[in-house]
């Protein structure tokens, strides 16, 4: 209790802090909101009437502490470009983007957890070195370019799916599964390639670690020992790990986003970058710091649960 | 034991997966919509907002003008002005007064008859609530009033050909009295479409528009699919999730399309002069010799060899072939560089350092690197440097005239008028130049060919700038589709005429 205590204590001043950090750094970002919404077709007059309109007229302090109050409460203000409310703009992306980030995890793990025992169980023979060596083949590919290698692949060549877009799950579960495979395998087979090296360098401490000895000693054969003692020793770094690409996984799918034309928060976030909706970019980005911090604080407490030697401490 | 009870998951998993691979099979071959009355256009850059009476930007209008709103005037397809929701219009011989007879039965799709009153108050509107610089166009109208239900008379402060223009775009956008209230979000119009849904980040959804006053269009949706990348715009129409690609980004991805089984290629002219702008306020460009010189060191031809696969027509001016003053002028400023070399020796600027600030944009970038090998032939030293667009361009570039060089499309139809301002960023002035525009727009609408005929020809001896090409109207269609718009004439992309062919 006191250590989820401390751990949501250590929550909020990131969040705070990072919510300072991301508005300075729009604060000097270059380009102005309303020259932008008048485009080509501004006039002085307009431009500074609209600043006044939107509030980029007033103090930095100023606008800072209304947006924070205003966060408190959970609104996100109002967008400088569509007029509308940006909090359930960014609830309804931000499904999507975790739906991606979700099934790009499980694809990583379907691949790494398999491949990475193996790898570490096989070490000395042939197939083994191939598995390593595949995976460090994959973690040498960005994900946007396996996006567009997949698409050309499933989507151009083979016509089996769909190259982007996205359907939503309650409109039709068949056709939002379809526009999710190929994005997802693009993020999730290039983690999967790092989680694979991790799995097996885990797999392969604990291999040499004198409980399993002891358990081969006890007559257990090889294999049952691993999977009855090691793997579970084995899980804990490989934990850290996985919260750590969970984290990426929800930035590296802003990227994939733009390939795959699926509107998630990345695609909303670079979209009012373009247009300097500088409420909206800011609500964006906390959303995904909290989020990031929220799964490391997650990925903390599960394993203190997992290790009881942590606890003790 | 424990791994029998762990490894059908992973099997479970895996198997799931191909299901979703294979089970899908099916859904390649057809077109986009597997109907004969739906279309779905792929177009670049999603309009932030519906309104385009508030929110600059080229998007907008191309979505909603002549489909969702129409106008008393229309243009066709060689830029001529015709009559629209105005069945007929008179122009007083002082060329002050119009007298537009409204087009009777033309309903809104709130329900609202469209009368006079309504286009009253659009076009007082204008003047009252839009934001944007484009709404000053309107300033000339003194008033507009009601003669009947069905006549309005619109009584300017002085003869104006150009006013009568601009009512064939987007401020000339009927209206209706009842409908305003959140054009963001929902626009109401009279247009043979209307928006059924609109989908953020993605696409807008165009229902016929069942009470449409005129000849209704074949298609019953239209749905145009936004991509913000040119890649997945092209898979999307490999992968037949779109029946048109709107605007090919880049000329050298049609070889993608070569299959003529299956796409048809449509190359017409557009408004959207690209421009090598030069600050005519700054030095060296003060000095026309400069802008002279670097309009013969330019060898048009190879610029759009090079950078656009050969497709752009060459212009030589501030004018588009749809534009009734057109001539060719691309003879003034042959390929010279001898000629370009001696003029910077006369105006002592020699090797030259010059920035070109660029947009991001592929066609500016790639415009810009030509440009910059062949000004550094002539001993200019060119510096490229690319902007995000729009953002820091407009703020730079555009906002505090901070460039000596930069390249930019500029879309408008019918944009002479931005050279006769000396603010605007090219800086130009000459009164003389003004002064033909004036009597243009003032005249009789032959005299306005022939002053901006001169006004252009001015433009370009004076140098005021250079331009590189003309950009293409450059679409990709499946190639059963008939009625799609050859030349781009207004802002609106012209829906209307779109239709399958009977297979």
């Amino acid at each position: 209790m006191r250590l989820l205590l401390r751990k949501l204590a250590s929550l909020l001043t990131s969040a705070v802090i990072a919510s300072f950090v991301v508005f300075a750094f729009l604060a000097v970002l270059p380009g102005d909101p309303a020259e932008v919404a008048l485009g080509t077709n501004a006039t002085p007059d307009a431009v500074a009437a609209l600043r006044h309109e939107f509030g980029t007229d007033r103090p930095l302090v100023t606008q800072y502490l209304d947006w924070a109050q205003g966060l408190l409460h959970g609104d996100f203000g109002t967008s400088y470009v569509t007029h509308d409310l940006i909090g359930p703009r960014i609830t309804d992306r931000f499904g999507v983007t975790c739906w991606l980030a979700l099934g790009g995890m499980l694809v990583a793990v379907l691949l790494a957890l398999p491949a990475g025992v193996l790898a570490a169980a096989w070490h000395r023979k042939a197939a083994g070195a191939l598995l390593s060596a595949l995976s460090q083949a994959g973690i040498a590919i960005p994900a946007f370019l396996a996006g567009i290698l997949l698409v050309y692949v499933f989507a151009v060549r083979a016509g089996a799916l769909p190259a982007g877009g996205y359907t939503p799950l309650a409109e039709d579960p068949g056709e939002w599964a379809r526009h999710l495979v190929l994005p997802c395998l693009s993020l999730g087979l290039v983690q999967g390639a790092v989680l694979t090296r991790y799995v097996r360098s885990a797999v392969l401490t604990v291999l040499h670690q004198d409980f399993l000895r002891t358990a081969r000693a006890k007559g257990r054969r090889r294999r049952a020992a691993l999977w009855r003692h090691g793997l579970p020793n084995a899980a804990v770094p490989v934990l850290t790990v996985l919260g750590l690409q969970l984290s990426t996984l929800l930035v590296g799918a802003v990227v994939v986003e733009r390939v795959f034309v699926v509107p998630g928060l990345g695609d909303l976030l670079l979209q009012g970058v373009a247009d300097r909706d500088l409420l909206l970019v800011q609500g964006v980005v906390i959303v995904l710091v909290v989020a990031v911090l929220v799964v490391n604080v997650v990925t903390d407490l599960l394993y203190h649960l997992l290790d009881p030697r942590l606890r003790s401490r | 034991m424990t791994r029998s009870k762990r490894l059908p998951v992973l099997v479970a998993g895996c198997a799931l997966l191909g299901g979703v691979l294979a089970g899908c099979g099916s859904g390649g071959g057809s077109s986009a919509s597997g109907t004969t009355d739906t279309l779905s256009v792929g177009l670049i850059a999603e309009p932030a907002s519906l309104d385009f009476t508030t929110t600059d930007g080229a998007a907008i209008p191309q979505a909603m003008l002549g489909s969702v709103y129409e106008g008393l005037v229309r243009l066709d397809q060689q830029g001529r002005i015709q009559p629209h929701l105005a069945e007929r219009y008179e122009r007083s011989d002082d060329g002050r007064t119009y007298t537009f007879h409204l087009r009777r039965g033309v309903r809104f799709t709130n329900g609202a008859d469209f009368t006079a009153d309504d286009a009253v108050f659009s076009i007082d509107r204008v003047k009252k609530d839009w934001k944007l610089k484009i709404a000053r166009q309107m300033d000339v109208v003194e008033k507009a009033e009601k003669t009947d239900d069905h006549t309005v008379k619109v009584t300017l402060s002085r003869p104006s050909n150009g006013w009568l223009f601009s009512m064939t775009e987007r401020i000339g956008a009927m209206f209706s009295r009842t409908g305003v209230a959140d054009l963001a979000n929902h626009p109401v119009g009279t247009g043979p479409f209307e928006l059924a849904e609109r989908r953020r980040g993605e696409r807008i959804v165009l229902d016929r528009n069942a009470s449409y006053w005129g000849t209704k269009p074949e298609l019953s949706k239209v749905t145009l699919k936004y991509f913000k990348d040119a890649g997945a715009m092209n898979n999307a129409m490999l992968t037949n999730s779109i029946d048109v690609l709107g605007t090919v980004q880049a000329p050298e991805s049609l070889s993608r399309f070569a299959d003529t089984n299956r796409f048809r290629t449509i190359e017409g002219t557009s408004t959207g002069e690209v421009v090598l702008s030069m600050n005519n306020a700054r030095e060296p460009f003060k000095d026309k010799r400069v802008r002279q010189a670097v309009r013969h060191a330019i060898d048009h031809k190879a610029l759009v060899d090079t950078a656009r696969s050969g497709h752009g027509k060459l212009i030589g001016t501030m004018a588009t072939p749809t534009d009734p003053w057109y001539e060719d002028l691309t003879g003034r400023y042959p390929y010279d560089p001898a000629k370009a070399k001696e003029l910077l020796k006369d105006a002592g600027a020699e090797g030259k350092s010059l920035r070109l600030r660029v947009p991001n944009m592929p066609y500016a970038v790639s415009a810009a690197q030509v440009v910059k090998s062949q000004l550094d032939q002539v001993g200019l030293k060119v510096e490229i440097e690319p902007l995000e667009f729009p953002a820091r361009w407009l703020s730079e570039v555009f906002t505090k005239g901070d460039y000596d060089m930069s390249i930019i499309d500029h879309a408008e139809p019918r944009d002479l008028w931005t050279f006769a301002d000396s603010s605007y960023y090219f800086h130009y002035d000459n009164p003389e130049y003004g002064k033909l525009l004036k009597e243009g727009d003032a005249g009789k609408p032959q005299d306005e060919t022939a002053r901006y005929r001169e006004a252009a020809r001015l433009l370009s001896d004076d140098a005021a700038a250079d331009w590189l090409y003309l950009m293409p109207n450059l679409m990709v269609a499946d190639k059963n589709l008939t009625g799609l718009p050859v030349n781009q004439v207004g802002e609106g992309f012209e829906l209307t005429g779109v239709r399958w062919a009977k297979k």
